[in-house]
């Protein structure tokens, strides 16, 4: 028996046929794989959206992690651009993004509550484009839950092809994937097309591809949190290119197969074991000692 | 795998496997026995031991251990409710060999009642767990589905009579494993049923002959 693997392409080419929009298809898709009803669905993907809004709440306290090394940065962030033109370079809805995104990973590593879209790690792009996107183009509780639908149906096609864990693919299979994913919704919840949703997720791909886990001492902190507040950007940047019909040469799934392969090629020092890249550096690796030794002591 | 699957779990971070997987595997070591432990001895291996302070580790197994669930917004508190509910646990570091998972716990759990149990578990990936080892006994049990749990003799017609009985019951049995140390000594069951198994049945099966203990241990995913 011959075991298909999912494909974004063959789902967006059936919507297309049937003349649906992506989230419309999608929708039907997973009612019939959960097997419940629309209601139910949305329900599910509201219940996470205001887990992300209240997040996003917490994190804009300025909490710090347990370790002390992050903390603060997304409010600092707000706070500056409201009084500096010069603080201004993205424009708001980009900045709001990256605020958001920052917001829910500086709440992860405080021990707050997140919503693990796809994974704890990458948990800030999804509600940092979305709720960027939501407050600036006013959109409902109910366009928000369907493009979560499509943002969790890519995230099903990468699981099946790649993965989603940084231990498996490094950080493109993480903050990456979560920013194809918001990339894919964020073109439907702006009147994209099903072709367009899956154009933008394959522009992420090309543009985070290789982007390794490097975690210092091991804690979802440097760089994971900044790494949200860019790929957030990442997903904006492909949507935007996506919504203006320019077009992917690679398409969705060849991208996702090509971050596969990528990941299967990086050392295992490159996958979430602090063994590599910013977690090797001397200023890493100094914090490290002494954090280490600091719990020693106790 | 489903959307659910991919967008969630709720969680409190920063970790699926050194925080989220760290409160499964307190949640079903109190499962195994039995009951809040008034005495933990908890020891970490590998990433678990070097990291634990960063990710929470700590705190998740001991809301784990007070049953609490892996969105808990107590989870960072834990220690003070530890405290006040009057359950004594000491943390240590502990080499269990480069062929354990870096994430492992070893738990040494004593309850009200002076009854007390060794277990051994590790956060495989995700947010999912498996205990590996209970009181020096190999076993797999992942916490996936509500699960039976005895020791008994490894004698013929144990299972056969154990699986009737659930059958009987209305429990359908989803997966099931067998360990024992020696032919016709100890032996051990894990059963995951796709429904909870009422204490009615439980009691039924802690009656039958071979049966030395039985446990119900309820899903932690």
């Amino acid at each position: 028996m011959k075991n298909d693997k999912l494909s974004l392409n063959r789902w967006i080419a059936e919507a297309e046929e049937k003349g649906q929009s992506l989230q419309e298809f999608l929708m039907e898709y997973n009612m019939r794989q959960l097997e419940c009803d629309r209601g139910q669905l949305l329900d599910k993907m509201k219940e996470m959206l205001r887990v992300m809004r209240q997040s996003i709440d917490f994190g804009l306290t300025g909490v710090r992690s347990r370790s002390g090394l992050t903390g603060g940065d997304a409010k600092k962030l707000q706070q500056a651009a409201n009084q500096s033109e010069a603080c201004d370079l993205l424009g708001a809805k980009a900045r709001d993004a990256v605020i958001f995104s920052m917001a829910v990973s500086e709440c992860n590593a405080a021990m707050g509550r997140i919503a693990a879209a796809p994974t704890a790690g990458a948990s800030g792009v999804l509600p940092g484009v979305f709720f960027s996107l939501q407050k600036h183009y006013n959109l409902s509780e109910e366009t928000l839950a369907e493009g979560l639908v499509v943002a969790g149906s890519i995230g099903l096609v990468i699981a099946d092809r790649a993965s989603l864990a940084g231990a498996t693919g490094g950080c493109q299979a993480e903050c990456g994937s979560a920013a194809a994913m918001a990339a894919g919704a964020a073109v439907t919840m702006l009147g994209g097309t099903p072709s367009q949703a899956g154009t933008a997720a394959a522009i992420v791909f090309k543009n985070i591809l290789g982007l390794v886990c490097d975690p210092v001492a091991g804690l979802v902190e440097v760089p994971c949190i900044k790494r949200n507040g860019s790929c957030a950007l990442q997903a904006l940047a492909a949507a935007e290119l996506a919504l203006c019909g320019i077009g992917s040469f690679i398409p969705a799934d060849e991208a996702i197969d090509a971050m596969k392969s990528v990941g299967d090629a990086l050392p295992c020092a490159l996958r979430e074991t602090a063994g590599g890249g910013m977690a090797a550096t001397p200023t890493a690796l100094a914090w490290a000692r002494q954090y280490f030794s600091q719990d020693k002591d106790k | 795998m489903n959307i659910i699957d991919v967008i969630g779990p709720v969680m409190i971070g920063p970790s699926s496997s050194h925080t989220a997987g760290a409160v499964r595997l307190g949640l079903l070591a109190a499962g195994i026995l039995g009951s809040r432990p008034v005495q933990a001895q908890i020891h970490l291996h590998g990433s678990f031991a070097e990291t634990y302070r960063g990710h929470g580790t700590d705190m998740a197994l001991l809301a784990g251990l007070m049953g609490w669930k892996p969105d808990d917004a107590r989870i960072p508190e834990a220690e003070k409710y530890a405290a006040e509910c009057g359950m004594q646990y000491e943390f240590h570091k502990i080499d269990l060999g480069n062929l354990t998972h870096p994430n492992t716990v070893l738990f040494r759990l004593t309850d009200a009642a002076g009854d007390s149990c060794e277990i051994i578990g590790s956060s495989v990936g995700g947010g999912q767990v498996k205990v590996t080892a209970i009181d020096g006994f190999p076993v797999e049990l992942t916490g996936r589905l509500p699960a039976i749990l005895t020791l008994h003799e490894d004698r013929r017609g144990v299972i056969a009579l154990v699986s009737s009985t659930l059958a009987n019951g209305g429990v359908n049995i989803a997966t099931m494993r067998l360990f024992r140390n020696d032919r016709g000594g100890t032996a051990s069951m894990v059963i995951e049923c796709d429904q909870d198994v009422p204490p009615s049945i439980i009691n039924l099966i802690g009656a039958l002959e071979q049966i030395r203990s039985v446990r119900f241990i309820a899903g932690v995913l």
